[in-house]
């Protein structure tokens, strides 16, 4: 039995309640509501660690705090990287954020994907919409290691051809004979001809070892709910099913309570869980 | 050369078939190729067949007078297309193109259900396996629906 530990937390800036001031390098439009920042710290010339998976506070001044994971690659601790949605007042001003703007950056808080627990596995990961940002550091850290792995399979879900994130780095990806990438989309039009369907309908066909395969699933709850439906039915052990949970994180150290999930606080215990950890409480309509 | 029976006993769909029904169903059968963007039926069509996917990429959808066609839904190698020959009054409701070079097998319609009628046993083994894919199939669309990502 895969038995999935997840990251331990890695080194926070200094104060955890103290955002530390970032200057945008670069703001790039993955899609018409979705776009990345590039960061470097203002004051200081440390690096900024973090394991994949886990999130950052992001500070807009006059506008307000907001939890994002980070979706740049690990190895390259310079440069601080998020992808994120307009989907409310924050991001809505951060999309307007250009080069030499500075915001404000908490973190890294919350447990990250069990990258260490996947050596010597399968690992599978299925993301859903603006869900594959946070399991991009997992892939950048697996092809920076691909030896210590078995095959690493990405299923990826998205609304329509024009919602594909990352679409270059995905096209980059598609092309090694070590990454097997599958993506779908709910409705393309003619020029579409890959997959159409929802993502959980890529799961039965792909290549993995169901009883030796890792997997981090990352995108909408409902979305989650039926691919550790759909993995399980593939013979893969709950166990072996890590989630990342998305919350109303506030202080993200477990202190205010706003996120609390059943008996869990997002913040500090997850974002990423195993699927035994949640399954109970997933289909409770009030927690 | 394989035969008919050994190319359905190879796919996914008829897995535990029996090789006297495999060998009665091969009667109804024919094989099939589709190049890329042809259309293998269309919207409102008599539906009389039903094709056994063997290799290859078939998209099915719907033409919108403002948006042109819409894929809403992609079936490949182990895959069954078509389930409107089992339901009067047997017509398609979507079009289907071979979105890469297809090869299938098609099943007569018209010549399952009388084996169907005339073999209650098979009859049930099908509509068993027809049933999941629908299952399956409506499932999906349940959460295609839901607009998960929005």
């Amino acid at each position: 039995m895969i038995n999935l530990t997840p990251q331990l937390t890695t080194q926070q800036l200094t104060d955890p309640m103290q955002p530390e001031p970032f200057r945008v390098k670069r703001v790039m439009k993955e899609s018409y509501d979705t776009f990345t920042l590039e960061m470097e710290p203002v004051n200081s010339e440390r690096l900024f660690t973090f394991a994949p998976g886990q999130f950052n506070m992001l500070y807009i001044f006059g506008v307000g705090e907001i939890p994002i994971s980070i979706s740049g690659d690990p190895n390259q601790p310079a440069m601080l990287v998020h992808t994120t949605r307009i989907v409310g007042a924050v991001t809505k001003a951060m999309s307007k954020l250009k080069a030499g703007d500075v915001l404000g950056v908490r973190g890294p808080f919350g447990t990250g994907w069990p990258v260490s627990s996947a050596k010597g596995c399968d690992v599978v990961l299925v993301a859903g919409g603006i869900g594959l940002a946070p399991l991009r550091p997992v892939l950048y850290q697996m092809l920076a290691h691909r030896d210590r792995y078995g095959k690493v399979v990405l299923l990826y879900g998205c609304r329509s051809p024009e919602d594909i994130l990352f679409r270059k780095e995905l096209e980059k990806w598609r092309a090694r004979f070590d990454l097997e990438i599958f993506v779908t989309v709910d409705y393309g039009d003619s020029d579409w001809h890959g997959n159409v369907g929802v993502v959980t309908k890529l799961i039965p066909k792909a290549p993995f070892d169901a009883l030796n395969a890792v997997t981090m699933v990352c995108g909408p709850e409902v979305m989650m709910r039926f691919t550790a439906i759909e993995l399980q039915k593939r013979g893969v052990q709950g166990e072996a099913i890590a989630l990342s949970m998305e919350r109303n994180m506030k202080c993200a150290i477990g202190l205010c309570g706003h996120c609390q999930f059943g008996p869990t606080f997002i913040c500090k215990d997850g974002p990423v869980f195993t699927y035994p950890q949640l399954q109970s409480w997933l289909a409770q309509w009030e927690v | 050369m394989r035969t008919l029976d050994e190319l359905l006993h190879e796919h996914e769909f008829f897995k535990g078939f029996k090789p006297e029904h495999l060998e009665l169903m091969a009667g109804c059968a024919t094989n099939v190729i589709f190049e890329a963007g042809e259309y293998i039926f269309r919207e409102g069509e008599n539906a009389d067949v039903f094709y056994v996917i063997r290799h290859g990429h078939v998209a099915l959808e719907i033409h919108d007078p403002r948006r042109g066609s819409i894929a809403i839904d992609t079936l490949q190698e182990n895959d069954v297309l078509g389930w409107s020959w089992l339901f009067a009054p047997y017509q398609w409701h979507f079009d289907a193109k071979a979105v890469k070079l297809t090869r299938a097998v098609a099943m007569d319609g018209k010549c399952l259900r009388t084996k169907c009628e005339n073999d209650h046993t098979l009859g049930y083994l099908m509509m068993q396996r027809f049933a999941t894919v629908l299952a399956d199939r409506l499932q999906q669309t349940r959460l295609q629906v839901l607009k998960l990502y929005d």
